[in-house]
């Protein structure tokens, strides 16, 4: 237990003092997947609405397959996308691998899913009688989409919150897609692995408080915006 | 008027991700040279201390991925790395002699070591290596509670090496992971599938007995209650060599680069860091440097 203490007087020690290589990591992860789930977001809300609003044969068993793939282990993603990206891949020319890029876009994949499920869901939580209304009013197609995303933007930002949360905290692909090279690919998930192989306990849990100390002021901000 | 100020928002979103790929520092890095690298080096230490001053002195960047030699070997297969750099002889001559590899340049070595409990409840200390994992196969049988092995189990080099020692002691390898000792309710010998610092770590909380090399062990002794027991024989011997990726069957790896750091670490003067790396924490240097020869067996 006393490592659970030393680790929050760590973490507290090296957020006052700046650490510039934890502050680095930090920032790091914030910006991989931040912009994964920003690209992710850009693709999913509106492809999540379309599925929402168009009815075609089959999309109940789409809809249960996307929900599948919430279970997607981040691993399986970082073997698939390394497969893709190594230089004896199919696009192992554009020398990706072991780059941020090459985290964005597993980060990416991995939370699709759950982007693109939870915008449905969302999309479907909103009451009948709201659509009925503004039909009746003479509303045209695209203002009702436009009503009905108003109306269940809670719920969308929770989804892009739950995206950013499983980005930023996944391990697997990261590891292996980026290789947690120093200064380049090396973000708070991987550099608590490698502290914790080190046998370096109170660093890694600092590390781990930060991490979510990051994921709090992500969630506020993300909050904020949706109240105005 | 809604129309547009979505499709502004849109915009201004997709210019903040963009603007956060460039500040990932993708394009505008120096070359980089992607050099795998085996846990046990990396775990030292030894590669943060030299990788600044090979980045000064040449004028690229060193990336160093820290994994097992199984995978280290299968990068430089598919390319994705420039150099390896690991410690299991015959693989990398296998390696060498497929096309993969340039050659091989042995720069330094150091032993492996039996480590265990200090009490060595199997009472292994001061037999030969051979002898000693005989004894703990006819011990862990007959007592899998008290006589514990954590196996790197992960295909590195010292998992290479650990199963050399079991062949020499005469057991194949599946008969050990087979026999009752790693059978038994109460695992004796158990396969950690980790790198080096974990699997010791592993085995001080355990304890139990663990192959692993000096550099390591020194390196994590703080953090460890455990002790060497068996430090002599011949199979103990632990080669680190640098192995360049052929560019004939990848042309994109740097061939130029990795040459550099094979000169770089043959260089006298390196070699004689390498030397003294570790006295001063350690009080004993953790690797011999053996510049391009195979050291004397």
């Amino acid at each position: 237990m006393t490592e659970i203490w030393d680790g929050l007087i760590k973490a507290i020690e090296l957020i006052i003092s700046l650490d510039p290589e934890v502050m680095e990591i930090a920032g790091r992860s914030l910006r991989i997947s931040g912009t994964a789930c920003l690209l992710a977001s850009l693709i999913c809300l509106p492809l999540g609405s379309l599925i929402h609003f168009h009815q075609f044969r089959g999309k109940r068993v789409l809809i249960n397959i996307i929900q599948a793939l919430f279970s997607l282990p981040s691993v399986i993603i970082g073997l698939f996308v390394f497969v893709l990206f190594s230089r004896a891949g199919p696009l192992g020319e554009l020398g990706i691998l072991f780059t941020p890029i090459a985290m964005i876009i597993g980060q990416m994949i991995l939370i699709t899913p759950i982007l693109l499920g939870l915008t449905i869901s969302a999309l479907s939580g909103v009451a009948k009688e709201i659509v009925d209304t503004a039909t009746s009013l003479g509303a045209s197609d695209f203002q009702i989409t436009l009503l009905v995303l108003r109306e269940a933007r809670y719920a969308v930002v929770a989804a892009v919150i739950l995206g950013f949360g499983r980005a930023i905290s996944e391990v697997g692909c990261a590891l292996m897609v980026g290789g947690n090279l120093k200064g380049f690919t090396r973000v708070m998930t991987t550099a608590i692995s490698l502290e914790t192989s080190k046998g370096e306990l109170e660093l890694s849990l600092a590390l781990g408080i930060i991490l979510l100390l990051l994921a709090l002021i992500v969630n506020i901000a993300l909050y904020r915006l949706q109240q105005r | 008027m809604k129309k547009t100020s979505m499709k502004m928002g849109v915009v201004a979103l997709a210019v903040v991700a963009v603007a956060a790929i460039v500040s990932l520092n993708v394009t505008a890095r120096a070359p980089s040279l992607k050099v795998a690298t085996t846990s046990s080096l990396y775990d030292t230490g030894l590669w943060e201390y030299l990788e600044l001053m090979f980045e000064e002195k040449y004028g690229v960047e060193l990336d160093i991925l820290c994994v097992g030699t199984g995978i280290a070997l299968e990068y430089g297969k598919r390319g994705d790395v420039d150099a390896v750099v690991i410690h299991d002889k015959a693989r990398e001559e296998q390696f060498v002699a497929e096309g993969y590899g340039v050659g091989r340049v042995p720069f330094a070595y150091n032993y492996f070591l039996i480590v265990g409990p200090p009490d060595d409840p199997a009472g292994i200390k001061g037999l030969g290596p051979e002898e000693a994992f005989k004894k703990l196969m006819e011990e862990g049988a007959e007592n899998p509670q008290q006589i514990k092995f954590v196996s790197r189990g992960d295909e590195s080099g010292t998992h290479a090496r650990e199963k050399a020692i079991w062949k020499a002691a005469g057991f194949n390898y599946t008969a050990v992971q087979e026999s009752s000792w790693a059978k038994a309710e109460e695992m004796g010998y158990i396969e950690a599938g980790r790198g080096m610092g974990p699997t010791l770590l592993m085995a001080s909380e355990m304890n139990a007995y663990t192959l692993t090399d000096i550099g390591t062990f020194l390196a994590y002794k703080g953090k460890l209650d455990l002790v060497p027991l068996v430090e002599e024989g011949q199979i103990l011997l632990n080669v680190y060599s640098v192995i360049a990726v052929s560019p004939e069957k990848h042309p994109d790896t740097k061939i130029e680069m990795a040459s550099s750091l094979i000169d770089f670490l043959t260089s006298s003067e390196i070699q004689e860091l390498i030397r003294e790396y570790g006295v001063k924490d350690y009080g004993m240097p953790l690797f011999t440097p053996c510049a391009g020869a195979e050291p004397e067996q």
